[in-house]
């Protein structure tokens, strides 16, 4: 092997990619080629740093140099200065939006200062393609622990020790669910890791398996021993090309490396994994929806029980854990679980993984001990509101979740406060709304989702959901009347406790929880025909002040329906029944001569 | 819809997609993975060969066709147009561009334009949050689309100044 004396790491992850980072790869490649520097200098394309906001990012070893928003035109002076001359590119370095300071290395980043990698500890930092890379960071360690030290029994109590809990959403003890399949005696059994990450925003899953697809390999083969079972599942997002791709290369180099088949490791113990794909229903995170669709069937949920633990694919016993759950396992076989029970609260160890996204300055994916607040995570991490907004809400747990407002913004972060907050963790979106997001069209957008995705199987959610996005469209247009805010509640609790699944149980999550914190904007709707937020188009006019009109011509040359018409020098009108409140007159206008009512 | 007549050498595409997956019946969301790469949609007349090949019945290809939104049973358009409207893509503005590409295009969503070039959709969460509101053309991912930019992004492709979908990979 090559001992290289500096290495670039490119994010490769979805996001970067998309901004030319492939493109940065071959033009640093050819300078380096140029200068001759092929044997010192390793150009490496890894998984997601979790900056997605300063993307496309570099990273040079072992200086830590962080540099962000780069395009293949830098290349060039990454390689001249930094590499030949040892000389960081200034313009390319990440500034400290507090005082305008660059900052040389990424150790100094406020966005990284408070996080623990534990799931994403590989991702940014190895070449996911080489599975080499994964195992000179303790990759398949555990696995060789696990099947030449230790019986099952040990290594489940191992994980009941260490307190991990599903990172799916359910929070459900994961060694409990482990023993659970071990105790149920059948020929065959299966292991199931359910990569069907459908939360709008959350994208922790398809990170992990594009950045360290072997964590997520080797803990399903661990789990394969622990339960019983000598064949894996991968249920993956159709969507998400470049995960199946990397997973697809990953699983071949482990089978060549005799680390997944017959007779791993010499022990007798055989496990494959194969692939199933999903092709584009939220319900199948559900794990019973998951496993019918597994088997070719539509993707509707079974009551339950019989658990999956017991009758799952095929009608055999199957554990189902997510691709966050899984990348914990191998660090807690490695480092002990005491060590990982130090980590995070009382009833929630460990560390979570979130996608923070919305109107947040560092727009990206953090990992943060349990236990961490809302504010360290917005405020520290997520560097506060954009624009320099006021805050007003942070929704967790995507379609199934709530909103939190300020009042719990020092509330530690963990499965149960967030549950009695009247949200959930969920899969680990966050989204980050200011004081221009109106909270009854954002409970109206989550309830568009879910009256897409309810399978339709049973009455409370294909018909209740229905009625409820009714009901706030109403709202939305002005049309509302007070008896409808009353029916939302009632409507809301009878969906809740009647529907079949996970899904239409906490499908009116959105509404309850807006409700509960943003009444009042409800009530303007209803009460003043107003929306507070100024964003429900139904409730806004967008009118021209004459006093203030120059007759630039700017918002007439710019409306794109001709709504607008006036002569030069004279004062502009806004023709109503033209108009589609789409704002650009308002955002063009250089006097503020243009009010929203 | 008109009945289309499916040729022979289609006919056959479908029966080896059937059989590389032994005609098994719990296959079928893998077969249909893979016709629909290869033909571009399911037209109910594939299903049809799809359901006898498998030893199932019309419904149930149909139910599963129906269910997940991946599968297609109308052709897209050459250049197939996705906005995201994912949570954080709809807070940072989505919806004004998709209700601009419906202004210019004159389609609705799920529909192609009448010449084919185009045809709009909507995904859910591509995962590039951090460049929201994402709209993707093939593969080629837009990032921080701005209502005002949507009529020359249709435009490089009217002019055909983007030929086809290029690969990033």
């Amino acid at each position: 092997m090559t001992d290289y004396r500096m290495h670039i790491l490119i994010c490769g992850g979805t996001g970067c990619k998309a901004s030319d980072s492939n493109g940065i790869r071959e033009k640093l490649n050819y300078f380096i080629n140029e200068f001759n520097l092929e044997d010192e200098v390793q150009v490496v394309l890894t998984g997601c740093f979790g900056f997605c906001e300063k993307g496309p990012i570099v990273k040079v070893l072992p200086d830590n140099t962080f540099y962000t928003e780069v395009n293949p035109s830098d290349a060039e002076d990454i390689v001249k200065e930094h590499i030949l001359k040892g000389r960081p590119v200034k313009r390319l370095l990440y500034k400290n939006p507090k005082n305008d300071y660059a900052v040389t290395s990424a150790n100094n980043i406020d966005f990284y200062k408070k996080q623990i990698r534990i799931a994403l500890r590989n991702c940014g930092f190895i070449n996911p393609e080489n599975i080499e890379e994964y195992i000179g960071r303790d990759g398949y360690a555990a696995l060789g622990k696990c099947l030449t030290e230790n019986t099952p029994e040990e290594v489940i109590k191992e994980i009941k020790d260490s307190g991990l809990r599903g990172r799916g959403g359910g929070g459900f003890p994961t060694g409990l669910k482990w023993e659970i399949t071990r105790y149920v005696s059948a020929d065959q059994k299966y292991v199931v890791c359910n990569a069907d990450e459908g939360d709008p925003g959350a994208f922790m899953d398809r990170s992990i398996l594009e950045g360290d697809p072997h964590s997520v390999i080797e803990a399903m083969a661990i789990c394969g021993y622990c339960i019983g079972a000598d064949t894996g599942l991968v249920y993956i997002r159709a969507e998400y090309p470049l995960a199946i791709e990397r997973l697809k290369i990953a699983l071949k180099q482990a089978e060549e490396y005799g680390l997944l088949g017959n007779d791993i490791l010499g022990t007798g113990f055989n496990f494959k994994i194969e692939l199933r794909y999903g092709a584009g229903a939220f319900v199948c995170g559900e794990e019973t929806a998951l496993i019918h669709s597994m088997e070719g069937l539509r993707g509707e949920p079974t009551v339950k029980p019989p658990f999956p633990s017991v009758s799952g694919y095929m009608g055999k016993p199957t554990n189902v854990n997510n691709v966050e759950t899984f990348a914990n396992i191998p660090v807690i076989i490695n480092k002990g679980a005491n060590w990982f029970n130090k980590i995070g609260t009382e009833k929630s160890k460990g560390t979570k993984v979130f996608a923070l996204a919305g109107k947040i300055n560092n727009v990206g994916l953090i990992e943060v001990p349990m236990g961490t607040t809302l504010r360290e995570v917005i405020y520290d991490i997520g560097g506060g509101i954009k624009d320099g907004k006021e805050f007003k809400s942070v929704q967790t747990g995507g379609p199934s979740g709530g909103c939190l407002t300020k009042k719990f913004l020092d509330t530690p972060i963990d499965y149960d406060n967030l549950i009695a907050a009247g949200s959930m963790m969920g899969s680990g979106g966050m989204i980050v709304m200011d004081e221009d997001d109106c909270m009854v069209s954002i409970a109206r957008f989550y309830l568009e989702f879910t009256l897409e995705e309810s399978c339709g199987k049973c009455n409370p959610c294909r018909i209740g959901n229905k009625r409820l996005h009714e009901i706030l469209c109403r709202i939305t247009e002005g049309k509302g009347t007070l008896e409808d805010i009353d029916k939302l509640k009632v409507l809301s609790d009878v969906i809740k406790d009647t529907s079949l699944c996970g899904l239409g149980q906490s499908s009116p999550n959105p509404v309850l929880s807006t409700l509960a914190n943003f009444e009042h904007e409800y009530l303007a709707h209803v009460n003043e025909g107003k929306c507070p937020a100024g964003q429900c188009k139904s409730l806004m006019k967008y009118e021209i002040i004459e006093d203030l009109c120059t007759g630039c011509t700017l918002c007439f040359r710019n409306c794109p329906v001709g709504a607008i018409t006036g002569e030069r020098r004279v004062a502009h009108f806004i023709d109503q029944s033209l108009c589609i409140k789409c704002g650009v007159c308002f955002d063009k206008c250089k006097f503020n001569a243009i009010k929203l009512n | 819809m008109p009945k289309i007549k499916l040729s022979d050498s289609t006919i056959n595409i479908i029966k080896g997609i059937c059989a590389e997956f032994q005609n098994k019946e719990s296959e079928l969301i893998n077969v249909l993975h893979k016709t629909q790469v290869k033909l571009g949609y399911l037209p109910a007349e594939v299903q049809e060969v799809i359901a006898r090949e498998l030893h199932s019945s019309v419904a149930r290809v149909y139910g599963v066709v129906t269910f997940y939104s991946f599968f297609t049973m109308i052709p897209k358009g050459e250049f197939p147009i996705s906005i995201c409207m994912g949570t954080a893509c709809y807070v940072r503005g989505a919806e004004q561009v998709l209700s601009e590409f419906k202004r210019q295009l004159k389609v609705e969503v799920g529909e192609s334009t009448s010449d084919g070039k185009f045809s709009l959709n909507c995904l859910r969460c591509v995962g590039a949050c951090g460049l929201a509101p994402v709209v993707t053309i093939g593969e080629k991912v837009y990032g921080r689309v701005a209502p005002t930019q949507v009529k020359e992004i249709i435009a490089e492709y009217r002019q055909g100044n983007i030929q086809n979908d290029v690969k990033t990979d």
